[in-house]
């Protein structure tokens, strides 16, 4: 009996490792190609560690590669769109879930619907409104949708946060002589801080990474967000992968940096996201 | 204070911000695409109404290859379903164990899901190039050189080659919401089972499968619907490509719209794939109820 436990033990930390392994290599991998030159990635020495390490691979990137503008592109565009989602969810979070008014929960199932529904199923619609109104290769193309595509899974996240705080708090600010605005402002918004952290980072990964709208809603180079941003370097680079490599490296660094240091929280919200829609 | 919250001007200005952007870019547009799918149209100029024609020619014309790119993503649905899951139940079964370097294991795992697709892609591009590609490199290196292959450019290995890293980068997704599922099955439960002698197997069948079933099923839904959806890594990886091989509804969409003008059709891809997406939805839970 002990024996067989012993093995099964055994043969499941093997399959736990070697699957760790399978995550790991081509991020260990990339790293590691993005400080090397062709000669070792294309057959000298193509998994090991860099023998002579290649920083030039990145001011390459940075400079011929435009990756400094990219990463600031996304920054922007993420920034903008998780203070946009924020200010109205959590006001719509509160019409949801403090003001008295019927129909309430029909609205909050109707703002659910949003966690279901695909983008594809907006874009061709987006795309004339947006060229019609001149929006095309302007920040808001992406801003805008961004924000509204992130807004379902905010108020969900705000809401069961928002119901956590007690309700005299409200009545005794009120009898001080707070209205609404007063109410919201200063109790309120200040003691959202988790869901504030929660959705601010969940919208922040969705954004940074996002593909499809990016690819179609811009085409200035200037102000290309990261993914597009990769996918024309590596068109000019289809030879020399050192500099895609450190490319990619830059992409991914701000989320790897941040899911060391956030990994429960970063899974925290996407368990929410996931189980309580 | 009821007064204040009752107040009829107070609750709209709150709600408004909030439900202009949401109908406006989620509701309305869905509207808009099943309008424009009736239509024969170019994005500009006169828009030719045609009522049903685009669905008739998307199920029945050869050279648009919807069924095709549907089966693709079929497969992939399917493959999610029978291979990503039950390696992410496995996963989350044994992390949930409380076992030696759980959070360690979690957090590696679940590290794909957080890395950019078009990143993704990159690297499997990368690892999958003919010449210096370290999938080659290595067969050739331990003497396969007959089993090197141009993966991504052949139509027999294409579809084979998108469908690994796809399913790969989400095993560590559904393994998240299954664990936090495992981990939420109350100790008490284990322990009783413990002493009535159960063995991890019988554990896992009779108490946790039964317990999770509920995030079971929005696996499952995830894992069908994201299937259907999915664009990133097959855009990035051959756009569809080689002869329309690895083509899946919305590279298909991407296509008719901005390759070939045609907003009409493109239209009629994506209120196809809403249907889908919902119709699916529904037809899994109805299954997970019979089953309840």
């Amino acid at each position: 009996m002990l024996n067989t436990n012993k093995s099964t033990k055994i043969i499941s930390y093997v399959g736990l490792i070697l699957w760790m392994l399978v995550n790991l290599f081509p991020v260990y991998w990339m790293f590691t190609f993005s400080l090397k030159n062709n000669e070792e990635i294309f057959g000298k020495n193509v998994a090991g560690l860099p023998q002579h390490w290649l920083w030039s691979n990145y001011t390459e990137a940075m400079k011929t590669g435009h990756m400094g503008r990219y990463f600031l592109n996304s920054g922007i565009v993420a920034v903008s769109t998780i203070l946009i989602t924020l200010a109205v969810a959590l006001m719509a979070t509160f019409a949801l879930t403090r003001m008295i008014w019927k129909r309430r929960r029909t609205m909050n199932k109707f703002f659910m619907l949003g966690l279901t529904i695909p983008i594809h199923a907006s874009i061709v619609p987006i795309y004339v409104t947006l060229s019609r109104m001149h929006l095309l290769n302007t920040r808001w193309a992406l801003i805008i949708p961004y924000a509204a595509f992130s807004l379902a899974m905010a108020i969900l996240v705000c809401t069961g946060f928002m119901n956590e705080i007690p309700r005299e708090l409200d009545e005794s600010a009120c009898i001080d002589g707070c209205n609404v605005w007063g109410i919201f402002f200063r109790i309120i918004v200040p003691l959202m801080k988790p869901a504030v952290a929660t959705v601010g980072i969940y919208t922040f990964l969705q954004c940074w990474n996002e593909l499809m709208f990016a690819n179609i809603f811009i085409s200035k180079s200037a102000l290309k967000t990261l993914p597009v941003g990769v996918q024309a370097l590596s068109g000019q680079y289809t030879t020399a992968w050192g500099p895609i490599g450190a490319a990619l490296v830059i992409a991914t660094f701000p989320t790897l940096f941040m899911y060391i240091f956030l990994s429960r929280r970063i899974q925290e919200s996407f368990i929410a996201g996931a189980i309580k829609g | 204070m009821k007064k204040q919250y009752s107040n009829k001007l107070h609750i709209i200005l709150f709600l408004l911000p909030a439900l202009l952007l949401f109908c406006g870019v989620l509701i309305a547009p869905i509207g808009a695409s099943a309008y424009f799918s009736l239509f024969d149209w170019k994005g500009i100029g006169p828009k030719t109404f045609i009522g049903l024609a685009n669905y008739k020619e998307l199920f029945t014309s050869n050279s648009i290859g919807f069924m095709k790119a549907l089966r693709n993503s079929l497969l992939l649905a399917a493959l999610s379903v029978g291979l990503q899951l039950p390696l992410a139940l496995a996963l989350a079964l044994t992390l949930g164990k409380s076992i030696k370097g759980e959070r360690m294991f979690l957090s590696v795992y679940f590290m794909p899901v957080l890395i950019s697709t078009v990143v993704i892609g990159q690297l499997w591009l990368k690892i999958y190039n003919p010449d210096y590609g370290i999938l080659n490199v290595f067969l050739r290196s331990i003497g396969l050189e007959k089993w090197t292959r141009i993966w991504l450019g052949k139509k027999e290995t294409a579809l084979g080659a998108v469908l690994v890293p796809t399913l790969w980068q989400y095993v560590g997704y559904h393994m998240l919401l299954l664990y936090a599922g495992v981990k939420s099955v109350p100790g008490e439960l284990r322990e009783a089972a413990m002493l009535d002698g159960a063995t991890d197997g019988q554990i896992n069948r009779f108490i946790v499968l039964p317990y999770i079933k509920p995030i079971l099923r929005i696996s499952v839904i995830f894992a069908v619907t994201g299937s259907l959806k999915s664009f990133d890594l097959i855009y990035v990886l051959t756009n569809g490509g080689p002869l329309h091989a690895t083509e899946v509804p919305s590279t298909l969409m991407i296509s008719m719209l901005f390759l070939r003008n045609r907003y009409g059709m493109g239209s009629t891809i994506a209120v196809m794939l809403i249907i889908l997406c919902f119709g699916f939805a529904l037809l899994i839970n109805a299954i997970f109820k019979e089953d309840a």
